[in-house]
């Protein structure tokens, strides 16, 4: 294989391995462009699976990054628990009041059966149609919430950090149900054609809890649970931090992290490398106010930071870009991994 | 009380906290009102050491728990020694506390906990929405108005709020915090807030300042 001949997968999976590709793969990780793309509303963009595949191919060719993303909204897991979810015009769903609001409820929680949940088969139905438009040549990449992350989501924040503090057998007894679920929808959408699975922890970072207490939670978890996906991980703390811990995350098992834009790239790429690839980190909520001259200049910084060596992709840092970012941004974004990111650097 | 002295109960204090040990955070609140009143134990130490706690989480040296813990901790013990309703601090402005939009509680939860440590009295107006919260702010004539999101539709909403509260009777200081904000640093100018925090303890500081600049009208 000629480098300059790669595809995107061959592109992605070189650069997993710890080796160069032809040059810095780019995850754009775009959930609600693709709705306007197809002029319409995010809610009803999200309620079938031929609109997101439209999307994704649409922004694919527009842009051409070097993935499809078969995520729709992290509040789709909730809705299979039987909670609410709220939509916005200009912005991701939300899901609403917490479907736990009594801790006793936990014992007798039972993990929902994605067969029987919509949602969950629109998302699957997606990345099937995507595996199949890919044709070996595009990574699709899916989404599971870890489960020691989605409680936030289930029973609100507050109450959950009292149950980890507090309650530690409800705790075990909800990361178990939580654990069954993460694992069954995690390989179901391996099954359906996704390459990876992006596992959602930011409660395991740094930034929320300390690392002692990560240690003897979310990091059992990650590697229970890990252990049976069967297929590759990324393990992404959703712009927070993840440097104290990054030896830790090497040993749940997971092949790469999405990074923060608070911690230094070219620090987080030399305790990742051989180890992890590093995924990251241009942050999403400036990039709304990048200038093309700005763009050009923050790909390059996270290039030269970042690239040497391949186990590198270059991504924002919390792994959906917001939709307010202007596609002249994304196709800056775009032009400047081409002009910057080949390989040997 | 000599310096090192005091030096060692506050480091007690801290670590306390961090390690959310409620008992000896309670032990060292008692040692220290042996010789000093609740008001210079809120100036001296809790303040001090909140502030500490949440510079350190900006940095990366805390986690977010350890924040939320050590706010509710100094609240709880606070609350204790106070009696029923009392307010450490007189003829203050009236300020209100809410959650726009979105789901997200905790940010308001935590900067509720440290402004009561810090002895204001405040209204907690929950989870609301634009109108409502305009209407609610107008009624309670609020001078103060603090406002967390997590969300960034949430945040750009708050550009609505402030066109409609400009027309309120009094002037009304809208402050914002959360993450949208933490993450992009031009944001709460592009909503015309008055001020932004990036911390819980950021509030109670803007509010100190906040209340200055009344107070010289
Ligand atoms: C943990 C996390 C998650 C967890 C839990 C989230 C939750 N709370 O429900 C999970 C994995 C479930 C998650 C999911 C999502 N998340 Co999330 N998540 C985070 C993360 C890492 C921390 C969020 C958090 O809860 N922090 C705790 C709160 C208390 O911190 P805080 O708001 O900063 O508050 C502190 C200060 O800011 C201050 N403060 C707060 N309010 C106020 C008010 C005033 C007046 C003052 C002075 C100070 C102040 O005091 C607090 C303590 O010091 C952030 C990124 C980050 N680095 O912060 C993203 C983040 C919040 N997530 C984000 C998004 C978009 C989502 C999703 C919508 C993604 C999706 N498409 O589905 C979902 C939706 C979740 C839902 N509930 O429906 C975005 C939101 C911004 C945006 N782009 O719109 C963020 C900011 C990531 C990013 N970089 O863009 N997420």
């Amino acid at each position: 294989m000629t480098k300059s001949k790669m595809t995107s997968l061959q592109r992605v999976l070189t650069t997993l391995g710890h080796k160069e590709p032809d040059r810095v793969p780019l995850f754009l990780l775009l959930t609600m462009h693709g709705a306007k793309e197809l002029g319409m509303g995010i809610k009803e963009y999200f309620s079938k699976a031929e609109n997101v595949v439209e999307g994704q191919v649409r922004l694919l060719n527009k842009y051409g990054h070097d993935c499809y993303f078969g995520f729709f909204y992290a509040p789709t897991e909730i809705q299979a628990w039987g909670g609410e979810v709220v939509f916005y015009d200009n912005g991701p769903a939300n899901s609403g009041e917490p479907f736990i609001n009594n801790i006793d409820q936990i014992k007798t929680l039972e993990p929902p059966v994605i067969a029987d949940t919509p949602v969950l088969q629109e998302v699957l139905k997606t990345i099937r149609i995507l595996h199949e438009k890919a044709a070996g040549e595009v990574p699709v990449l899916g989404v599971a919430l870890s489960p020691f992350s989605v409680p936030v989501m289930q029973l609100g924040f507050e109450a959950y950090l009292d149950l980890i503090y507090n309650e530690p057998k409800l705790f075990d007894r909800l990361m178990a149900a939580n654990e069954h679920f993460c694992v069954e929808w995690a390989n179901a959408q391996l099954a359906a054609g996704a390459a990876a699975i992006c596992y959602f922890d930011p409660v395991s970072s740094p930034t929320i809890i300390p690392r002692d207490l990560y240690l003897k939670t979310g990091f059992q978890v990650a590697r229970r649970t890990i252990a049976k996906i069967k297929g590759p991980t990324a393990t992404h703390m959703a712009s927070g931090r993840c440097l104290p811990i990054i030896d830790d995350l090497a040993q749940t098992g997971t092949g790469a992290v999405g990074v923060s834009a608070d911690e230094d790239l070219g620090i987080l790429k030399q305790a990742c490398r051989d180890k992890l690839t590093v995924i990251g980190n241009l942050n999403g909520l400036e990039m709304i106010h990048f200038s093309r001259e700005e763009t050009d200049r923050n790909v390059k910084n996270a290039i030269d930071a970042a690239a040497a060596g391949g186990g590198f992709i270059l991504a924002d840092n919390h792994g959906e870009i917001p939709c307010q970012v202007p596609d002249e941004v994304l196709l800056a974004i775009s032009d400047a991994v081409r002009t910057h990111g080949n390989y040997p650097q | 009380m000599a310096d090192s002295n005091m030096a060692d109960r506050e480091s007690t204090f801290k670590n306390a906290l961090l390690s959310s040990d409620t008992d000896a955070a309670g032990k060292a609140l008692d040692e220290y009102l042996a010789d000093k009143t609740v008001l210079e134990f809120v100036e001296e130490v809790v303040v001090k050491v909140l502030d500490e706690i949440g510079d350190g989480w900006q940095k990366g040296e805390y986690a977010l728990s350890q924040v939320y813990m050590s706010g509710r901790i100094c609240e709880d013990l606070l609350e204790k020694v106070l009696p029923d309703k009392t307010v450490l601090r007189k003829d203050k402005p009236k300020i209100a506390l809410a959650l726009l939009n979105d789901y997200h509680a905790l940010g308001k939860r935590i900067v509720y906990a440290v402004l009561r440590a810090g002895g204001y009295q405040l209204i907690d107006y929950g989870r609301v929405e634009s109108e409502e919260l305009v209407r609610k702010v107008k009624e309670d004539k609020i001078e103060i108005l603090l406002i967390s999101v997590l969300m960034l539709s949430s945040a750009l909403n708050i550009k609505e709020i402030v066109k409609s509260l400009s027309h309120a009777e009094n002037k009304v200081n809208i402050v914002v915090g959360g993450a949208p904000f933490r993450l992009d640093r031009k944001l709460w100018q592009e909503v015309r807030a008055d001020a932004v925090g990036y911390t819980a303890t950021d509030a109670l500081h803007i509010v100190r300042t906040l209340e200055g600049d009344n107070s010289n009208d």
